[in-house]
């Protein structure tokens, strides 16, 4: 994508391309959780580590929308910080737009921080409230040197405010004159300012209402196809990825356990553990209906369970289940799953059975 | 658990308001709400933030700060009127009848005291029982929300707790004593969905099981659905509609319900767009005339911007829109 478009045909352009814009390789993340050296000494023990993300394949098309989805501590938030730099990565590959990132000298990274942007989950608290709206938004423009003198940047300013549905003379206001949806559009101005092609958002409705939350979604979308972008969108409510997204990958304790188009996860989910996450979503159309609640809970992820780390609570584990953890395994229509279960131990050949409702209903005998 | 039975209600909430004095004069939060509650009924409130739920609750539980106050309307409890009762009064009915579970189980907890500490003392406060039959109470009330090894885990401190097992042991606390009535303020906000269902399904089985009626505040109409017998809809500090579950979620009559009802995402509904309702809750420093929805409302016409709608009933419940004013559905 061209460094700056208005109009509306890039969108076209830019998905044509058949090279995923961001891919993930091996992605990991391990947190140094230990004690003092001394503190280790004395107390004779070892180091204690905290594997946040393990091993994430992903790739992410131009144009579209790759959602993750978990659990708190599953690591998802992790995966946004990498991405756009605000963690190092332990292991593994950023690649955007063909370079690697994680390989790149802080100084070289300029150019791809003005194409990477994010949208954080608190509106509240991430816009200095001592700035004025206009300044909040200008200062990409000013960092990037996209905007040469005030006259051309007000311009812009008062343009991105409107391209989000606020009023040019908004800029004068500071963040605290404005409700929680309002904010969150100034956060989105924020962010499309540098004219990203990558919105990593974190989060970006869940400290909203409902009533404000569809607004802002709808506003995500528009913008979407109006400037081709594309999203790494983090969130644990399901209906509202099932929404947004073209791709979606499940995450439990640092893994990814299914991902794959999201269509078809939401349609036919596979893993145990995707399951019973749309099992339990509380659901207005089923007034009444009485639920099959996952038992157990997330283990601590310092010491996670051996084997297939869903195990615990899995309704369809086995012994090597509690043995060896499951790779992801190609499945029909353009899924990956994580599952000695589903995908037969061998973890080639898949059982039919295993497809379609079969083993949810394994899973409602069993709970 | 019949919506409204001929017996007289547990609680009866009538014309309530709660007003802030602010340096720019008093700020009513809560705007005349009105309502009654069966025993064992459920009756969940939902609102956007800032609608005034919580502070119901906050009122009927007596908790209400300053500069916070109750400047009309009353509270009944059991026939009782309990909102003007004296402090000592009221905080021996809070925890003996009425039982509270707010959103964050970890600031409800004191971390200074082991979990048996903290159920033992609330039940030997309202309970004449010897400090050896609270603990063997305490023990078993772990045991019933679901608590692995009680007889073990009752010496440990709350952070020794995960999330969802704080929660059980605040569930655990409120119920202790075994009040009529739960104010449940967002219990399982906090929480992760996986979680959030275990919870919902003992709470509810708590309180059938103790004979308690629970007041449920939540913004998310989901847990309501699943939850709640009754469900009050809130406004800007009023009630806009209340009535059965499945009415009000399959058939709402407010323009706002209809709207929120729609602007929930949906699994599998394949939608391009989500319904939205424009504008957002008018703050309290600047209430529209009228009725406080008329500037996002789709139907709203000259009656709706100069007079506020009282309730009609419709169909078990009641909806206040000028829409339905004169002729009752």
């Amino acid at each position: 994508m061209s460094a700056v478009s208005t109009s509306a045909t890039s969108s076209a352009a830019t998905s044509a391309s058949g090279e995923p814009l961001v891919s993930l390789r091996g992605l990991s993340k391990t947190f140094d959780l230990s004690p003092p050296l001394l503190n280790r000494m004395i107390e004779r023990k070892g180091k204690s580590f905290l594997r946040a993300v393990d091993g994430l394949d992903i790739d992410i098309p131009r144009g579209k929308t790759f959602s993750l989805v978990g659990e708190s501590g599953c690591g998802k938030s992790t995966v946004a910080k990498l991405v756009v730099g605000l963690h190092a990565a332990s292991g593994g590959k950023i690649r955007f737009d063909g370079t690697d990132l994680t390989g790149l000298h802080a100084s070289a990274r300029g150019t791809y921080r003005q194409r990477i942007q994010m949208i954080f989950q608190d509106p509240y608290a991430s816009l200095n409230p001592r700035w004025r709206v206009r300044d909040i938004i200008a200062e990409p423009l000013r960092s990037f040197s996209i905007t040469s003198g005030r006259a051309e940047e007000q311009r812009e300013v008062g343009r991105l405010l409107e391209m989000v549905g606020l009023s040019a003379q908004d800029g004068d206001k500071f963040p605290h004159q404005f409700s929680g949806g309002q904010r969150q559009r100034i956060s989105i101005a924020r962010a499309i300012s540098s004219k990203p092609d990558f919105l990593v958002c974190d989060e970006p409705t869940s400290a909203l209402d409902v009533s404000v939350q569809s607004q802002v979604l709808n506003l995500m979308r528009d913008l979407q196809a109006e400037l081709g972008l594309t999203y790494l969108f983090i969130s644990h409510d399901l209906a509202v990825v099932d929404f947004m997204s073209d791709y979606v990958g499940v995450m439990y304790l640092g893994r990814l356990v299914e991902a794959g188009p999201a269509q078809r996860i939401f349609e036919a989910p596979e893993h145990p553990y995707t399951r019973l996450l749309m099992d339990t979503v509380p659901d207005i159309t089923m007034a009444r209906r009485d639920r099959v609640a996952v038992t157990g809970e997330v283990p601590n992820p310092i010491t996670p369970p051996p084997g297939c780390s869903f195990n615990p609570r899995c309704p369809l584990a086995s012994d090597i289940c509690r043995a060896q953890s499951p790779d992801l395994v190609a499945r029909e229509g353009g899924t990956r799953v994580a599952c000695h279960a589903v995908t037969g131990a061998d973890g080639s050949s898949g059982r039919p059975g295993a497809a379609g409702r079969a083993p949810m209903e394994l899973a409602r005998g069993v709970a | 658990m019949t919506a409204q039975s001929k017996t007289s209600p547990l609680l009866s909430v009538r014309d309530l308001s709660i007003c802030f004095d602010t340096r720019h004069g008093p700020l009513r939060a809560v705007d005349g709400i009105t309502f009654d509650l069966a025993p064992g009924e459920i009756l969940g409130m939902v609102g956007e933030s800032g609608a005034g739920k919580s502070l119901t609750g906050t009122a009927i539980t007596g908790l209400l700060e300053r500069p916070g106050r109750i400047d009309r309307g009353e509270i009944r409890f059991e026939g009782q009127r309990i909102d003007n009762l004296p402090a000592e009064a009221m905080r021996r009915l809070r925890g003996r009848k009425i039982g509270a579970i707010f959103q964050d189980p970890l600031t409800s907890l004191n971390p200074l005291m082991t979990v048996g500490q903290q159920l033992i003392q609330t039940i030997r406060t309202h309970m004449n029982l010897s400090r050896e039959a609270a603990r063997r109470r305490a023990i078993e009330f772990l045991g019933e929300v679901g608590i692995p090894a009680p007889d073990a885990r009752i010496d440990q401190y709350p952070h020794q707790f995960s999330g969802g097992m704080r929660q059980r042991v605040v569930i655990a606390l409120a119920l202790c004593a075994e009040p009529s009535l739960v104010i449940a303020d967002e219990p399982t906000t906090a929480l992760d969905v996986s979680i959030q269902a275990q919870i919902l399904d003992l709470l509810k089985r708590m309180c059938r099981e103790h004979g308690a009626a629970v007041i449920l505040v939540t913004h998310d109409m989901g847990v309501i659905a699943e939850t709640a017998d009754r469900v009050a809809v809130m406004y800007s500090g009023r009630v806009v509609e209340i009535g059965p579950v499945e009415k009000v979620v399959r058939a709402p009559h407010h323009p706002y319900t209809k709207g929120l009802m729609q602007s929930i995402p949906r699994i599998g509904s394949n939608a391009e767009r989500l319904t939205q309702i424009d504008g957002a809750m008018p703050r309290l420093t600047a209430l529209p005339t009228g009725c406080a929805f008329h500037p996002r409302c789709p139907k709203a016409f000259d009656a709706c911007r100069s007079t506020k709608p009282v309730a009609v009933p419709v169909e078990g419940g009641a909806v206040a829109c000028h829409l339905y004013q004169g002729e009752p559905v």
